[in-house]
């Protein structure tokens, strides 16, 4: 592969947002964690930037590194359960090798998917300027001119103008349920919130003289 | 379209990451990395439909993840809510111990 611009961020960005996601896995520390996921999209942030999504990259470091990893470190602290976990601890017998085994399954099917199969598959080729499908070939490199007027992109206009293009007429019903959806989350936030007049700590197992969690009957 | 083998790199980097995601939330009792695993997830799939929107010369695939960022936020918005709600009555409660909170 020949070295260019994008190849060599993309490999750099790459390199970041794996080292991340292992730090978000393996810190013991919660905060660790958090740091890590910043790293992580940050990366994916300059990888949006990289195939042409300004304002998602844009989007991804305001809402996801600015409000939401925020959102996460302020809980951490305000509940203090910024100490160390104990990761090796193993409550369920095997959940460590399951874990593992579920994780390599999940990456064998979809790097099979993408790669084996090719990603044509999975999303179809694009439309030729003659309207037919092309279905022979390389599915990156279809045969024939993808470029079709009917399809939403505009391709000279900036990238802000298609999404905004887009969202405000095939996704407009969409949009408005999303603004319900905010509405509802922060409700149901300031809900779960509030403190309730009569707060009692839930017993330990151990106080109500059970030797573990398990012990514990369902009442009928 | 530029580097069509950099376009797999960049499914197999979802992929990688998707897997990651999968595993730390499968793993990790504390609830807090849990849901950073679930949004390392969900970068993965908008890294995804972002590919896969490039590739296509589509821009809906960008639109999308803009729901999904959304989405992902009134997700932690709500997870964090339980979250403070269920440690405040049991400090230090992990996922095990969430099954042992009725009513």
């Amino acid at each position: 592969m020949d070295i260019t611009v994008e190849s060599l961020t993309f490999w750099v960005c790459a390199l970041i947002v794996l080292g991340g996601a292992f730090g978000v896995i393996w810190s013991r520390n919660p905060v660790h964690s958090a740091l890590s996921l910043v790293a992580t999209l940050f990366g994916v942030a300059v990888l949006f930037l990289n195939q042409n999504a300004q304002l998602l990259a844009a989007v991804q470091v305001i809402v996801y590194t600015g409000a939401i990893v925020v959102l996460i470190l302020f809980v951490l602290m305000l509940l203090g359960v910024d100490r160390d976990e104990d990761i090796d601890d193993e409550p369920l017998i095997g959940q460590r090798t399951l874990a593992a085994v579920a994780a390599v399954a999940l990456f064998g099917v979809v790097f099979g998917v993408f790669v084996i199969g090719g990603a044509g598959i999975v999303t179809g080729t694009p439309n030729c300027a003659d309207g037919q499908i092309v279905t022979s070939g390389s599915p990156y490199e279809p045969g024939c001119d993808p470029v079709n007027p009917q399809l939403a992109t505009v391709t000279d206009s900036p990238n802000i103008n298609q999404i905004g293009r887009v969202l405000f007429t095939d996704f407009a019903f969409a949009f408005e349920i999303t603004a319900a959806l905010l509405t509802i989350a922060v409700v149901a936030a300031v809900v779960l919130a509030r403190r309730p007049k009569d707060v009692a700590p839930i017993p330990e197992p151990a106080d109500l003289g059970y030797e573990n969690v398990d012990d514990i009957e369902e009442p009928a | 379209m530029s580097g069509s083998s950099l376009t797999t790199g960049y499914l197999v980097l979802s992929a990688m990451l998707f897997a990651l995601g999968a595993f730390g939330l499968l793993r990790r009792r504390n609830p807090l990395v849990m849901l950073m695993c679930v949004e390392l997830m969900l970068n993965a799939v908008n890294l995804t439909f972002v590919t896969f929107g490039r590739m296509l010369n589509d821009i809906t695939g960008q639109v999308i993840v803009f729901f999904v960022l959304v989405v992902a936020a009134a997700e932690v918005v709500v997870g964090l809510g339980l979250i403070v709600a269920i440690a405040r009555r049991r400090p230090g409660a992990t996922a095990d111990d969430i099954r042992v909170l009725r009513g």
